[in-house]
């Protein structure tokens, strides 16, 4: 064991003599959380708007003084030309056309339908469905206006309808900023653990200090818990800050126990690190590592659900995030943070967590000894 | 006298290429035994062998009276191994490196000092420098000095004066000698001739095969010929006019001469007649004494051959 605390004593030294690293390990969570936190969000703001009115009567003025009264939609182009309008979607000027064709303010007079055409861009399926979802919202509030109007002049329809009441749970204000902490804890924990701690190992391969160490006494599970342990650590402390930075700057809510966040990172920095270790036995230099390590870090991180759900992946996706121990931690973080989920709720994943670790530790193992 | 190496019938290869071809020779205590070769010989491949750092195919090599296969683990703590690339931590300083050497071998710098005094006296006043920053001369002092902390029995120096300065490596070579005296048994490779005569015994060594093992001096005298030293004024010419010489047995550029050895009794006549038709201006032909180089040389062409 003292030997090991030598180990461990001498990788301290050499992380915090290294004026860069020694910086960036702690500077680098900071930026990345005030960065990323506010700047990912679904929620769309702006809907620029391009209206054509082939109308000009008070009901197609009416429709557009409703659209630019809402929150979402901006009118930044009106013209009367289809080719004009287009142009300007080509050009990213606009998100959405609007065509009102004239005879729009008549129909509604007569009790015919009126008929209005929506283009929207659908580069982004999701703002475009959010888009052409806030319209509708717009369109229906106007249709119940012309409806109430009409029954004030006609006589009384009684009229029947489902009054829907919605509350959001865990994260009532909708508020983007909650979702995405928990996930950017997690990709934080992961570059520690993954490309530092892998890097520190492949290093010792490419200058040669590894050969004069494996002359020595020292063990090879001696050498390899030297190295997984002060990024551990290095990956707990930046969880901490991390977790300091979303209390002090967003206001992010601790419902559940900060224990319980620290015992599924600890888990999962096992496993990363495990996995860090059986990649870097692969690799002669840092530059491959580094370009597979990249590889596994952009797929693990985007298939854990961080953006987009993981439930709504095909199946084999979420075959596949059953060895992903990002998604673990992903699922672990958002329920332990937002929804104060206690241990019995993420038992499963925490169980999940530990056998991966095991088997990926198990697997660098083996394979450093069979190649050092 | 004691043995402390003793391999047999070594063999290992890397794909296609056969890096050892069966490998036999023994190291006696207190020996400074020399691996000559020019690159690619072979030495490190069997340096890491005798190191436990790698397997071999065939074969087996006791060090210390231990296998080097199933007895590694004990045998690590007796073995003190220079890798020919400077591989201690250039991030840490001169003395973290040699207190880190020394606790991981579960000894400290003040019990083994005396042993190292001698190397590391001139490497102490720049205790706090970077290893990275240290140079050649006093990274190779450094490199030794922690090979040595834990008082090895056996100490493995893979080409340690590649690289050196010629005032450092007469130095290095007067601390292995002194090294002696403590009962350290010294295995040491070079590509340098001039390093050779220095060690009690030497094993020349190429393509992965021993070409001669014994004291350097019996090495010498098994070159049987007479052996001539040439010289002139352009020696490119020079060498292409031996050649070209009838009687030529062997010729081969020597530092700033020419060596040659003929098939006739005392040929200075003749030859220096030979190259005077050939253009060669002021030839001068001697007879002189063959080094350990020459014999290599005949060794290496007869093996080719």
């Amino acid at each position: 064991m003292r030997t090991v605390f030598y180990l461990i004593r001498k990788e301290f030294l050499q992380i915090f003599r290294n004026k860069f690293i020694g910086k960036a390990i702690f500077g680098v969570p900071i930026i990345q959380m005030l960065i990323l936190v506010p700047a990912i969000t679904f929620e769309i703001k702006h809907v620029n708007l391009c209206i054509i009115d082939n109308d000009l009567t008070p009901e197609s003025r009416g429709l557009v003084n409703k659209l630019e009264g809402s929150t979402f939609f901006v009118v930044k182009y009106s013209t009367w030309s289809e080719k004009e309008a287009l142009a300007i979607l080509h050009r990213n000027k606009c998100n959405l056309i609007l065509n009102i064709p004239s005879g729009f303010g008549r129909d509604i007079g007569s009790g015919k339908p009126s008929k209005i055409l929506a283009s929207v861009d659908a580069i982004n399926a999701s703002t475009a469905q959010l888009s052409w979802a806030y319209l509708n919202g717009v369109i229906s509030d106007y249709n119940m206006n012309i409806v109430t109007e009409n029954i004030n002049t006609n006589q009384v329809i009684p009229l029947s309808m489902i009054q829907v009441t919605n509350r959001y749970w865990y994260n009532e204000m909708l508020n983007y900023k909650h979702y995405m902490l928990p996930g950017i804890l997690v990709i934080l924990v992961t570059a520690i653990g993954f490309l530092l701690a892998g890097l520190n190992m492949v290093r010792e391969k490419e200058i040669g200090t590894i050969e004069q160490i494996n002359v020595t006494p020292v063990r090879k599970w001696q050498f390899i818990t030297a190295k997984m342990i002060p990024f551990l650590l290095i990956g707990l402390v930046d969880l901490a800050l991390g977790m300091i930075i979303g209390k002090i700057a967003f206001n992010v809510p601790f419902e559940g126990s900060i224990l319980l966040m620290f015992l599924g990172s600890t888990i999962f920095l096992i496993a990363v690190l495990g996995l860090a270790l059986f990649v870097s036995t692969f690799s002669s230099n840092q530059q491959q590592y580094m370009f597979v390590a990249f590889f596994f870090m952009i797929v693990f991180v985007l298939m854990s659900g961080i953006f987009t759900p993981a439930e709504s992946m095909p199946d084999w996706a979420q075959k596949f995030n059953m060895v992903n121990p990002v998604a673990y931690l992903m699922r672990i973080n958002r329920m332990v943070m937002l929804k104060g989920s206690a241990f019995s709720d993420i038992r499963r994943e925490i169980i999940s967590l530990a056998v991966i670790a095991v088997c990926f530790t198990s697997f660098a193992v083996r394979k450093y000894r069979k190649t050092a | 006298m004691q043995t402390v190496v003793e391999s047999t019938g070594i063999c290992k290869s890397f794909g296609e290429t056969r890096a050892l071809k069966n490998i036999s020779f023994t190291v006696d205590e207190s020996d400074i035994f020399g691996f000559i070769g020019p690159d690619g010989a072979g030495k490190t491949t069997l340096f890491r062998i005798l190191t436990t750092l790698m397997l071999p195919e065939e074969g087996t090599m006791t060090v210390l009276g231990l296998d080097t296969v199933k007895g590694f683990k004990e045998l690590r703590k007796n073995i003190g191994y220079m890798p020919g690339r400077f591989s201690l931590y250039q991030d840490l300083t001169v003395e973290e490196n040699l207190k880190f050497y020394a606790t991981v071998f579960g000894t400290s710098i003040k019990e083994n000092y005396d042993l190292i005094s001698d190397i590391y006296s001139h490497i102490e006043p720049f205790k706090d420098k970077l290893a990275g920053k240290l140079s050649g001369g006093m990274k190779q002092k450094l490199a030794l000095s922690c090979a040595l902390i834990h008082k090895p029995k056996i100490l493995v120096l893979d080409e340690p004066t590649t690289g050196v300065d010629a005032v450092s490596r007469a130095e290095f070579w007067i601390m292995l000698k002194k090294l002696r005296d403590h009962k350290i048994t010294i295995i040491v490779s070079t590509p340098y001739m001039d390093e050779a005569m220095r060690c009690d015994k030497v094993a020349l060594i190429q393509n992965g095969t021993i070409l001669a093992i014994n004291q350097p001096i019996k090495i010498k005298e098994g070159f049987s010929r007479k052996l001539y030293s040439v010289k002139a004024d352009e020696k490119y010419k020079l060498l292409l006019a031996l050649k070209k010489y009838p009687k030529t047995s062997s010729v081969w550029p020597f530092g700033d001469s020419v060596h040659l050895t003929v098939n006739e009794e005392d040929p200075e006549e003749s030859v220096k007649s030979f190259l005077e038709k050939e253009g060669v201006k002021y030839p001068e032909i001697n007879l002189t004494e063959a080094g350990i180089e020459d014999r290599f040389l005949e060794l290496m062409k007869s093996e080719n051959g």
